[in-house]
């Protein structure tokens, strides 16, 4: 669905099913230079199963106007206006990657907004190879043919996508592709690189929150995503092994199913 | 202390010989079995309810019934997709039906298509009587009038059809000049690819927004299995315009889903599976889809042989006394020739038209003499092939149509085989010695 963020037409999907107020409210935020689709095999099942969903397209990316936003907290500030605009009090967060750093700023800065996080492919802190981000920044797509390259597993490298048919590296290339590399992965990238508050809000954070990390991502390594776990107060881990850092896709299955144990727990719906 | 450069990271995805071998195969998840394993099943089991309505309602991916998916379908699907460069590919029961699930997928009734006038007889049947009855009308337009393809295009035009190289003719269509006159009208460009197999041509780079492919020739390259794919390069903007709302607008047929906004750059292939194969059914088979699979191992190394084979063979054509004409894009002469060396530069194929001298009756007595080559409609087997056009493939034509698709009487089709080039060479003199003789008699 679109709708307006301070006067800024954002595209969200909604999992397949009419946006509903009455519902819990779940927010996912992409990764770095990607969009809203891929979050599509998690977002259905949750917009099934009597939640709202909103798989945005942050500013500048995929289906949304605007233009990126250049910063983390930034980022932050407009999840937290999202939910406002969609006329909620609170919402629960999913991020993978780079969504990862916005949701633990924003539930940093909005505490009493925010009931659960769950962070995919997370770090602390995510600093960018200089290469990587230099060729993003200068729009050339070989950054988004090595991210890519490094955000799969060796199993995503094969393929064996969930959805029969589909090939994970292009379509993912694609993904990154869709709007100009430079305005979007380069922006990201560089926010990316210059946020530095990842370990200092984590200690401040109180509410349930799962770390789903895979023992073959490269981009966000596992013993980072520990130690950003580690820091948060009763944070539950789960490892998907084989797996890369587009986990969300390369074990779609196991991550929607630790996913929905974890939302269901913490922030399930209120029978009447 | 000495200067050291720092060297440039390249990514380390893996290169076309590899994916051929491994692309959508991941044994870990089958029992270790090196080999992809053949599930030769109509249905999957369901762990639960909620699980069956996942599936379902597109909440998860998997199988349901193998008239929609296959496990052993699905390997050869991404592996087609991954040496296309495409995001997703959806295999069928052969080449046409991937045509006309295509189309089916784009077009509803009321809608136009521009065609080149240069394709597979069948595939000109289909665009010429078949859709009609569908309410989709075609213009057709010659492979080498670029122009042309802009100026016939119409308001409800819903994409451009071509082969690259067109058959049997031998004209190749400008890929990147019309896939630019299909992107600027806001319609996709569709491009068979057959006789190229993405070894020789990759048409999304070059512009092209699906291709297809009959795999019952050079793919599966042995003659055994009929299969056909269609692969989505994921470029294709369908919100850019309102002439896809099938494709943006909500589908009734999954609780209101829009297929643009959901999958983006896979919207077509889910739309072709999720409607098409549910309500059409043309499925491949997991035998047919596991032969395939086995041709494709050694794509490389047949297209190698089939393309050195191939200018051998014109090489011997062109300095042949009974021989009037050769038509390949290797012959500097072709009219295309520049343009093949740009489109196909790792060879030009192995499809050969020529034409003999003496014409039909030389034509049929050179077929029926030849004892290696196959005379069989049917090309990119392992083995050698011939055909006379005018009286098989394309016999439906009428002499109008066959003269606008590029045909002559005189023509004989040839799709070079892999096996050792003298032999071939040997059996082609027995053909002509024979198409000379009843000449010979008639002069006396």
């Amino acid at each position: 669905m679109k709708f307006k963020v301070n006067g800024v037409e954002v595209f969200a999907s909604t999992g397949g099913r009419t946006f509903d107020k009455k519902k819990p409210l779940i927010i996912f935020v992409h990764g770095s230079g990607l969009t809203h689709m891929t979050w599509v095999l998690q977002t259905r099942y949750f917009a099934f199963h009597g939640y709202s969903v909103l798989a945005l397209d942050m500013p500048g990316h995929g289906l949304s106007g605007g233009e990126s936003l250049k910063t983390i907290e930034d980022m932050a500030d407009w999840i937290s206006d999202v939910i406002d605009a969609v006329g909620y009090k609170e919402a629960s967060l999913v991020g993978h990657s780079q969504g990862c750093l916005v949701i633990l700023e924003c539930a940093f800065r909005f505490p009493k907004k925010i009931k659960t996080l769950s962070l995919m492919g997370g770090a602390g802190a995510i600093p960018m190879n200089p290469e990587l981000l230099s060729l993003a920044e200068n729009n050339d797509p070989k950054a988004v043919d090595l991210m890519m390259d490094w955000a799969h597993g060796p199993a995503g490298h094969f393929g064996g996508h969930p959805v029969p048919g589909l090939y994970h590296i292009n379509t993912g290339g694609m993904l990154a592709k869709s709007r100009t590399i430079k305005n979007t992965l380069g922006i990201d990238f560089r926010a990316c690189d210059n946020y530095k508050n990842g370990f200092k809000a984590a200690k401040e954070i109180k509410i349930p929150t799962l770390s789903i990390l895979a023992n073959g991502d490269k981009m966000c390594p596992i013993k980072e995503g520990k130690k950003l776990a580690d820091l948060i107060d009763g944070s539950e881990i789960e490892i998907i092994d084989n797996c890369g850092h587009m986990m969300l896709l390369e074990e779609a299955d196991k991550v929607l199913n630790v996913l929905k144990k974890f939302i269901l727990t913490y922030f399930p719906i209120k029978k009447n | 202390m000495t200067d050291k450069k720092k060297k440039s990271t390249d990514p380390k995805t893996y290169k076309f010989d590899t994916l051929s071998l491994h692309a959508g195969y991941q044994p870990h998840k089958n029992a270790g079995s090196r080999q992809v394993p053949i599930y030769q099943t109509t249905s999957y089991l369901f762990d639960d309810v909620d699980h069956a309505a996942a599936l379902f309602n597109l909440e998860r991916g998997g199988h349901i019934y193998s008239r929609i998916s296959n496990p052993t379908v699905a390997v050869l699907e991404e592996r087609v997709a991954a040496l296309e460069g495409g995001t997703a590919a959806l295999a069928t029961s052969s080449g046409m039906s991937a045509i006309f699930l295509t189309i089916m997928t784009l077009c509803e009734a009321g809608d136009h298509l521009v065609v080149s006038s240069q394709l597979y007889g069948g595939t000109v049947n289909l665009f010429r009587l078949t859709l009609p009855k569908f309410g989709v009308k075609c213009t057709f337009v010659k492979p080498r009038d670029t122009e042309g393809f802009k100026k016939a295009i119409q308001k409800n035009t819903k994409g451009i059809f071509g082969e690259i190289v067109g058959n049997p003719g031998n004209e190749i269509m400008n890929m990147p000049e019309i896939a630019k006159i299909a992107h600027d009208a806001g319609v996709p460009l569709i491009i068979d690819a057959t006789y190229q197999t993405p070894y020789l041509c990759k048409p999304i780079n070059h512009g092209a927004d699906i291709v297809v492919h009959s795999l019952t020739k050079w793919m599966a390259g042995h003659g055994s299995s009929m299969a056909g794919i269609l692969v989505e390069g994921g470029k294709f903007d369908w919100m850019q315009n309102e002439k896809f709302p099938t494709m943006t607008k909500p589908y009734e047929g999954y609780h209101g889903l829009s297929f643009a906004e959901e999958f983006g750059p896979t919207a077509f292939t889910m739309k072709a599976r999720a409607e098409g194969m549910r309500d059409f059914g043309p499925c491949l088979s997991p035998q047919n889809a596991w032969n395939v699979l086995q041709g494709i191992e050694t794509l490389s190394v047949r297209m190698q042989k089939h393309c050195s084979n191939a200018e051998k063979m014109v090489e011997y054509l062109l300095n042949h006394e009974s021989v009037a004409w050769v038509s390949h894009p290797s012959v500097p002469d072709h009219p295309d020739h520049h343009l093949a060396k740009k489109l196909l530069p790792h060879g030009k194929g192995s499809m050969i038209a020529f034409g003999i001298k003496g014409g039909k009756e030389a034509g049929e007595a050179f077929i029926n003499n030849v004892k290696l080559a196959s005379h069989l409609a049917n090309v990119g087997d392992t083995r050698t092939l011939v055909i006379h056009p005018a009286s098989s493939t394309h016999s439906q034509m009428d002499e109008a149509t066959l003269k606008f698709a590029g045909l002559s009487q005189d023509m004989i089709r040839l799709s070079v085989g892999i096996e050792d080039f003298d032999d071939i060479r040997n059996d082609f003199e027995t053909g002509f010695r024979a198409a000379r003789r009843p000449r010979l008699v008639s002069n006396q």
